[in-house]
């Protein structure tokens, strides 16, 4: 698999450390109240399909990217930078 | 007084020939590191050509004034090779010795680091002063073409020996293949 680094150009997945859903960059306000807290601390969904998922370019850049990408066909959709997500 | 003893950061690995291809230190005695703030980075560049001559280099690139070099090192930030002040806009960190670099340079400079490096560092793709993170074998490096045939790796320091153990080997092999 090779993933698309908004600074880096197309590298190998080797230089990518995979961190988890990019639901991370959504954090709750700090009183969202215990029930989304919890659904955003733990609870993840698990799509045979289109994921979104954060990756760093730890032999890289340092960048973290988030990764839009299908688990079934392991096709790698688009990237972008976290930063900009986010933002 | 006590006379000490002045140690480049890859001690006495260096120089190194095998073949063809030879490393010798790279020694900066300042480095910075060079991390705008948000929304700062022409400001940043501004500072930069007003103190040291050089602008920011675009993501992938080096610039050089003189012997003052500034170098993409990672997302959102560079290294330059001289103190600069920039309060207000960016992180500036002293990393004088926090890095070792070396050069490599010979007719099958390009033939040892594809043994080591995942990228295509042909000249037709990476043209002096490309710069490039990436690793070299397990460590993570800033490569950076210097010549036709001449390289510049950087690492943290405390990787200097094994950035020349993992290019040793390399440079072994490509040695006893005869030419590259
Ligand atoms: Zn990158």
């Amino acid at each position: 698999m090779r993933i698309e680094c908004p600074h880096c150009g197309e590298r190998d997945r080797r230089e990518f450390y995979y961190v988890g859903d990019a639901v991370a960059l959504a954090r709750p306000a700090p009183d969202a109240g215990p029930d989304a807290w919890d659904d955003y601390l733990h609870n993840r969904d698990n799509p045979a399909g289109d994921t979104n998922d954060l990756w760093y370019h730890e032999g890289g850049c340092g960048a973290w990217i988030v990764v839009s990408r299908n688990t079934v066909t392991h096709a790698v959709h688009r990237t972008k930078l976290a930063q900009k997500a986010a933002s | 007084m006590a006379r000490l003893i002045a140690l480049g950061a890859f001690g006495d690995l260096l120089p190194l020939q095998v073949g063809d291809v030879t490393c010798t230190e790279v020694v900066r005695e300042t480095l910075f590191s060079v991390a705008p703030y948000r929304g700062q980075q022409k400001a940043v560049s501004a500072g930069l050509k007003t103190q040291l001559g050089l602008t920011l280099p675009a993501v992938g690139r080096r610039r050089a004034a003189g012997d003052v070099i500034c170098q993409w090192i990672g997302h959102d930030a560079w290294i330059v090779s001289a103190p600069v002040t920039l309060d207000g806009l960016a992180a500036v960190t002293d990393q004088s010795d926090g890095y070792a670099t070396l050069e490599i340079t010979g007719a099958s400079v390009e033939a040892v680091l594809a043994r080591l490096v995942p990228l295509d560092l042909r000249s037709a793709t990476f043209k002096v002063n490309h710069t490039a993170r990436s690793l070299l074998g397990h460590l993570p490096v800033s490569i950076t073409r210097t010549g036709p045939q001449a390289f510049e790796v950087m690492v943290m320091r405390s990787m200097a020996a094994s950035l020349v153990h993992d290019l040793q080997e390399a440079m072994t092999g490509v040695a006893a293949r005869g030419s590259a």
